[in-house]
């Protein structure tokens, strides 16, 4: 290993990258439109359901029932009807996800101590929603109906009685279980990827097509020398963009950031390297850069995506799917990202999946630089 | 440019070989003398032969890319490679520079083997391929500044070697210019002096003058004698007939064979008990069916827009073919003998080996 060679290599690789204003201000700006739009966008949380009522019984039972709606932050009342039919319009024209309908004799059966119903009309266009928005009309009502249950019971003994069970919940590391930051954290693993994938891919392609391959293959720089400079010049770009998906994490979602900084950085800098190297190895597969590219996208920023555990829960992905996600190393980078942000743990939890990434990074710059020297054939 | 009429690609090897290395000097394999970075190693120290080339074969699947090839080049040699697109010229160089491996025998360039001590060659070679292999995005000045580094000019002397390239190459004045802004002729001129930053023993031009204006190319020839008078060997391949001309020494290669070797001029003296004619006539292409069964004539080739036509005695001949091409109702604007020139020394090598290997031998035209 020749520090002249990789320093010299490193130089024209920064002057490639500095040469070409559209990919760099592309490496730099994609990071935070992604950022933005899927720390924003991508929500899963499902609250303020626009929901009508019609209440055909207008009593104070009634009321009661609907107010339990008007309190809780998962309903938002947009109105009251006078008919059925202006409900199912509603739905028919994405007004509301939710209709309530009261039936006029709802107050009478509960005053009578038998069962009342009441009717709830979904929009299950959006099965995902409809099933949350279910879930949480049902606690609602079992709480409700819980609350009426005893209040007559303890109307009959003449004292209170408490409730035979009741549990307190107390969620951990995302106690309002918000969704941005579950996705933010695991973000900045797909970023590196597509910015890698995008700007390392292309980069020995690139020589093949112009030659310059050949003529550097004549020369005394060594493929590990190749390898190595190049992963450099990117990672000044990869730093920028972790750097920039951090910040922008913290400080415009207000992701908590709990674990060490020290901890992010070496672990983010073991995936930028994996990943550089990665994107080298299937420049130096494919001949061309379009081939390059395609298969950048294909094996960097969809297996990423989907089975990293960044969105998707791998639990409960088919066993087989759930195997081949080991191979993805966003998956392992991923955890330790929701790791350090979120439980602020350390190397004590994350160093199984610390060697892994490390495994994966020295497994693939091993692969390139194989590849790069059966070029010589 | 290229007519390789009357090309019978079916010959038998060792049609002629490399008449110009009877000696075999075998190259002290341990006379490394540790070739530094730059420094140069002198020739004496690897043999009097800067690239041995024994038996060497090539094949891509069954395709022969290169024949069994046989050739020695002497140091401070300007050695031409001569042949036509495909004969296997760039093959046997990029096998040379460590870019290819053999499929069989052997090759040593500077001492060194090219199976074994690929490294070792790359230190003392430079190699100038097909494209300019330059990065058009860098300016002149950075592209020499990276070659300095990865050739590993020692610092001390990067300055002075970035000096003397751009003198060399003319390019003082742009050595801020962007290099795709270079006309051909320039940045051919700037591949060059790239590969020879380190002062490189050897020297591997393929086709380095292809797409390159005549003015250019003339200039580009002027720069391999200064190299070579300063004692670099100079392997070059070319498919113009008027630059084989200007080497010491040239080997001709067709369909992966080495066909011929020599001095031009030695080349030139095997043909000359043959008589040329050169036939210009309102349809080349009709004459030359109309003289192919005519047993005065020898051989018909295209030349240009015209044909060279072989024979044993020029005023026999010449009557023959007034009295045939009247015949045939075609015009004659011009017949006259003309001395050979390497492109008829090679058309006529061809014939031969294809007529040694196979009678009756059909024609390829």
């Amino acid at each position: 290993m020749s520090f002249q060679r990789v320093a010299a290599i490193f130089r024209k690789e920064l002057r490639h990258i500095a040469r070409d204003p559209r990919s760099l201000g592309l490496a730099l700006v994609q990071p935070l439109v992604m950022l933005l739009l899927f720390g924003s966008a991508l929500s899963l949380d499902v609250d303020r359901i626009s929901t009508m009522v019609y209440d055909a019984d207008q009593t104070s039972a009634s009321r009661e029932l609907i107010r339990q709606f008007q309190g809780s932050r998962y309903f938002e009342i947009e109105g009251f009807v006078g008919n059925t039919k202006a409900l199912e319009r509603a739905i028919d024209q994405n007004k509301i996800l939710v209709g309530l309908v009261v039936p006029r004799d709802y107050a009478k059966r509960v005053a009578a101590g038998q069962n009342a119903n009441f009717q709830i009309l979904l929009d299950g266009s959006d099965s995902n929603t409809a099933s949350i928005a279910m879930s949480y009309v049902n606690s609602l009502v079992q709480g409700f109906g819980n609350h009426l249950r005893a209040d007559a019971l303890s109307r009959h003994a003449g004292r209170t009685l408490p409730l035979p069970i009741d549990f307190q919940v107390r969620i951990w590391y995302n106690s309002s279980l918000e969704s941005k930051n579950f996705v933010v954290p695991g973000l900045v693993a797909v970023i590196l990827v597509v910015i890698a994938g995008m700007l390392a891919s292309l980069t020995v392609a690139r020589e093949w097509e112009m030659g310059t391959m050949e003529q550097l293959l004549s020369t005394p720089v060594r493929p590990a020398e190749l390898v190595l400079a190049k992963m450099l010049g990117f990672f000044a770009v990869g730093v920028v963009d972790t750097a920039i998906a951090v910040l922008v994490g913290i400080f415009v979602f207000d992701v908590p950031f709990r674990g060490s900084l020290v901890l992010l950085a070496v672990t983010s800098c073991l995936f930028l390297c994996g990943v550089f190297f990665w994107g080298i190895l299937i420049s130096a597969l494919a001949k061309t850069q379009l081939v390059a590219y395609q298969m950048g996208v294909a094996t960097t920023f969809l297996p990423s995506f989907l089975l990293s555990g960044f969105i998707y829960s791998l639990d409960s992905m088919p066993t087989v799917v759930q195997g081949i996600s080991h191979f993805i190393p966003a998956r392992y980078f991923v955890t330790i990202l929701r790791g350090i942000f979120l439980k602020g743990v350390g190397v004590e939890v994350l160093w199984g999946n610390i060697a892994l990434l490390t495994a994966f990074m020295i497994g693939v710059f091993l692969l390139a630089t194989w590849r790069l020297s059966q070029k010589l054939a | 440019m290229e007519q390789w009429n009357g090309g019978h690609n079916s010959g038998q090897p060792g049609g002629g070989r490399d008449h110009g290395a009877q000696g075999r000097a075998e190259p002290g394999a341990e006379g490394r003398a540790e070739p530094g970075a730059q420094g140069r190693v002198e020739p004496g120290a690897s043999g009097p032969w800067a690239v041995e080339i024994d038996d060497l074969v090539k094949k891509f699947g069954d395709f022969v890319a290169v024949d069994h090839v046989t050739i020695r080049i002497r140091v401070g040699e300007v050695f031409g490679f001569l042949g036509p697109n495909g004969a296997g010229k760039s093959t046997v160089i990029r096998i040379l520079c460590g870019l290819l491996r053999p499929t069989s025998g052997r090759a040593t360039v500077h001492g060194f083997d090219v199976a074994t001590n690929p490294e070792d060659i790359r230190r003392n070679i430079g190699y100038m391929s097909q494209k300019f292999s330059l990065y058009d995005d860098l300016t002149v000045s950075q592209n020499i500044d990276f070659y300095s580094g990865i050739y590993g000019v020692a610092k001390n002397r990067r300055a002075e070697r970035k000096e003397y390239v751009l003198r060399m190459a003319d390019l003082e004045e742009r050595r801020h210019t962007m290099t795709r802004l270079l006309p051909g002729g320039w940045k051919q001129r700037l591949a060059l002096g790239c590969a020879i930053l380190h002062e490189p023993p050897i020297l591997f031009l393929d086709e380095p003058t292809s797409g390159v204006d005549p003015i250019a190319r003339r200039a580009f020839w002027d720069l391999i004698y200064d190299l070579s008078e300063a004692g670099q060997t100079v392997f070059v391949t070319t498919h113009y007939m008027d630059e084989a001309e200007y080497c010491h020494r040239l080997a001709l290669i067709n369909g992966g064979r080495i066909i011929a070797a020599g001095t031009p001029a030695a080349l030139k003296d095997e043909l000359s008990s043959r008589t040329l004619l050169q036939l210009d006539s309102s349809d080349p292409l009709e004459s030359m069916r109309a003289l192919k069964n005519e047993p005065e004539v020898d051989d018909v080739a295209v030349f240009g827009g015209g044909l060279h036509v072989t024979v044993q005695n020029a005023e026999r001949a010449s009557v023959r073919i007034h009295d045939i091409l009247a015949a045939n109702k075609i015009d004659i604007r011009r017949l006259e003998r003309i001395p050979p020139s390497m492109e008829d020394v090679f058309v006529a090598l061809i014939e031969q080996q294809a007529r040694g290997a196979a009678e009756p031998a059909g024609s390829a035209a």
